[in-house]
């Protein structure tokens, strides 16, 4: 009998979760589980999905840490955010940062998370404007550069398709 | 402002006549943002909130929004008002009573756009439509954040999207939710099917009043999960096709339950009108409950003469913070049942007598 993740008390609840071969479970008994918000009060048939899943994810978290014997491992608990003092441990007890450096200074243990929630680590979709702007302009940058070369290198074939491209980019931007 | 102006309108999101109407209340798109370089609200002080807080009413003030925004300032308000707010879905329950300090709402006055400052995020943008609108609402807050973006720098990173305080919203930080009606999957016991196929593709089933509640009144939110690696329009799509389906799917089975149990379909709603009409004492539950009979039977033509907005105002008016307001009084638990069934016979009379059915 696997004991429940709050009380001990014999667990009636079991989630596992296997993503590339590795498997997390939690065992939960029904009174924690509803005293939790997991498991809603009859006649509402739904388990609360999401917040199980999140559970097991920063349950996960630390046990992918644990599991890791190598020498240079960093103990996730030490990490703290040098902008806004947050330590790890207590955003794994509360599932909120303190500030947007967070992500850069938790990043090594939070990608595993984000892997687990959105099966992703990269956005997609809108950009604020002047981040656009600012990534429009690097890009043509970076095509005039080529361009320079090419020319320098007598390459004026690759050099024409090089100057549509910048033209391009300028009428889009 | 007075709150108590807005008591005799409802938001246009409730009128009750967007696409789809007869299955879809309607459609909600909500996008979390931060300010950079602020701590987030969960470890700012008083004096950072306040910061933020003037930082973002001067943005919105001077953004070129469609429509007259007014500003709420949610830590002065009383209880009530408060919970006022969050029965017209104008803010979040956390927005109202969990959170501390200087924070507030602004929104225009259909009430289809509104802007929480200093939620769990600096900044949750909402728009709301009636009915099925996933692209109406869209390119709305598409619009409405591009203009407050002109006016302040968001936390924004190059790999992880739109910082947010929850890592679960990070990315696009996107949430788009419909609002349905199922009474007939709910009757034939289909729905448990369904939400375990949701589940399978990512999407969410919520009850009406968001995370943690439960069904009231056969009305369900789905909304999308994933906030990372997909773009809106992607999203977007997928919830698109998820509704179709289930339009589909409760459409048959309200036919299903019009051939094979018509008349009793037909008695329930006449029950439902005659409770609704008569009880001395009735809850907010139990009236849930009778409303999505009648919204039904205004659907399958059962029933003439009821308005489906006269169904959405009564949906809205019987809650705690709407009743208490109308009837001028603070109320207690029982004598708010008392008053619900007042209203709920007074507005039945308005409609004159009962209702013919077809």
């Amino acid at each position: 009998m696997n004991p429940c993740k709050y009380c001990g008390a014999n667990a009636t609840i079991h989630l596992t979760d296997i993503v590339n071969k590795k498997r997390r479970e939690i065992h939960l008994c029904e009174k924690c589980a509803q005293e939790h918000e997991l498991l809603p009060l009859a006649p509402n048939p739904q388990l609360n999905l999401p917040a199980l899943l999140q559970l097991l994810m920063l349950q996960g978290v630390g046990e992918e840490w644990q599991s890791n014997d190598a020498p240079d491992a960093v103990d996730p608990s030490t990490l703290t955010c040098p902008t806004c003092g947050l330590k790890y441990a207590q955003f794994r007890a509360d599932g909120r940062f303190g500030c947007s450096d967070d992500y850069d200074a938790f990043r090594t243990v939070l990608e595993p998370l984000l892997e687990r929630v959105h099966r992703s680590l990269t956005h997609l979709g809108k950009v604020p404007s002047v981040v656009r702007r600012a990534r429009d302009e690097s890009e043509r940058d970076r095509l005039r550069d080529h361009l320079r070369d090419a020319v320098a290198a007598e390459n004026y074939e690759e050099a024409a398709r090089l100057r549509d491209r910048i033209r391009q980019k300028e009428a889009a931007g | 402002m007075n709150l108590d102006s807005l008591l005799p309108n409802l938001g246009e999101w409730l009128r009750g006549n967007g696409p789809e109407s007869d299955v879809v209340v309607s459609t909600r798109i909500r996008l979390a943002r931060n300010l950079a370089n602020c701590p987030f609200t969960n470890r700012a002080t008083i004096p950072q909130k306040a910061e933020t807080e003037a930082k973002i009413r001067d943005a919105v003030s001077k953004a070129e929004l469609a429509g007259k925004f007014t500003y709420v300032d949610v830590n002065k308000l009383g209880p009530l008002d408060r919970q006022f707010l969050v029965e017209r879905q104008l803010i979040s329950r956390e927005l109202a009573s969990v959170l501390e300090g200087p924070r507030g709402v602004s929104f225009d006055e259909t009430e289809s756009v509104s802007l929480m400052v200093n939620e769990e995020d600096h900044l949750r943008l909402q728009v709301m439509r009636s009915g099925l609108a996933l692209d109406e609402a869209w390119t709305e807050i598409d619009r409405v954040d591009d203009a407050i973006e002109a006016r302040l720098t968001y936390a924004f990173h190059d790999q992880f999207g739109y910082l947010t305080a929850c890592p679960t919203n990070v990315g696009t930080g996107m949430r788009a939710s419909v609002m349905l009606h199922l009474p007939a999957l709910g009757l034939t016991k289909e729905i448990e099917k369904l939400f375990r196929s949701l589940q399978k593709i990512n999407l969410v089933v919520r009850g009406l009043y968001g995370e943690g509640s439960r069904a009231s009144g056969d009305l369900y939110q789905i909304s999308n999960q994933v906030t990372l690696g997909k773009s809106e329009a992607r999203v977007l799509q997928e919830i698109r096709e998820v509704i179709a389906q289930i339009l589909q799917y409760e459409r048959h089975a309200r036919q299903v339950l019009l051939k094979e149990r018509k008349q009793a379909e037909q008695d329930r709603i006449a029950r439902a009108i005659g409770t609704m009409g008569s009880a001395t004492m009735i809850t907010s539950d139990e009236t849930m409950e009778l409303l999505s009979a009648v919204r039904l039977g205004i659907s399958l033509h059962l029933l003439d003469d009821v308005p489906a907005t006269t169904v959405n105002q009564l949906f809205m008016h019987i809650q705690s913070a709407h009743l208490q307001k109308l009837m001028g009084t603070p109320l207690d638990g029982e004598e708010r049942n008392a008053a619900r069934a007042k209203y709920l016979r007074s507005k039945l009379r308005e409609l004159g007598g009962p209702p013919r059915s077809g």
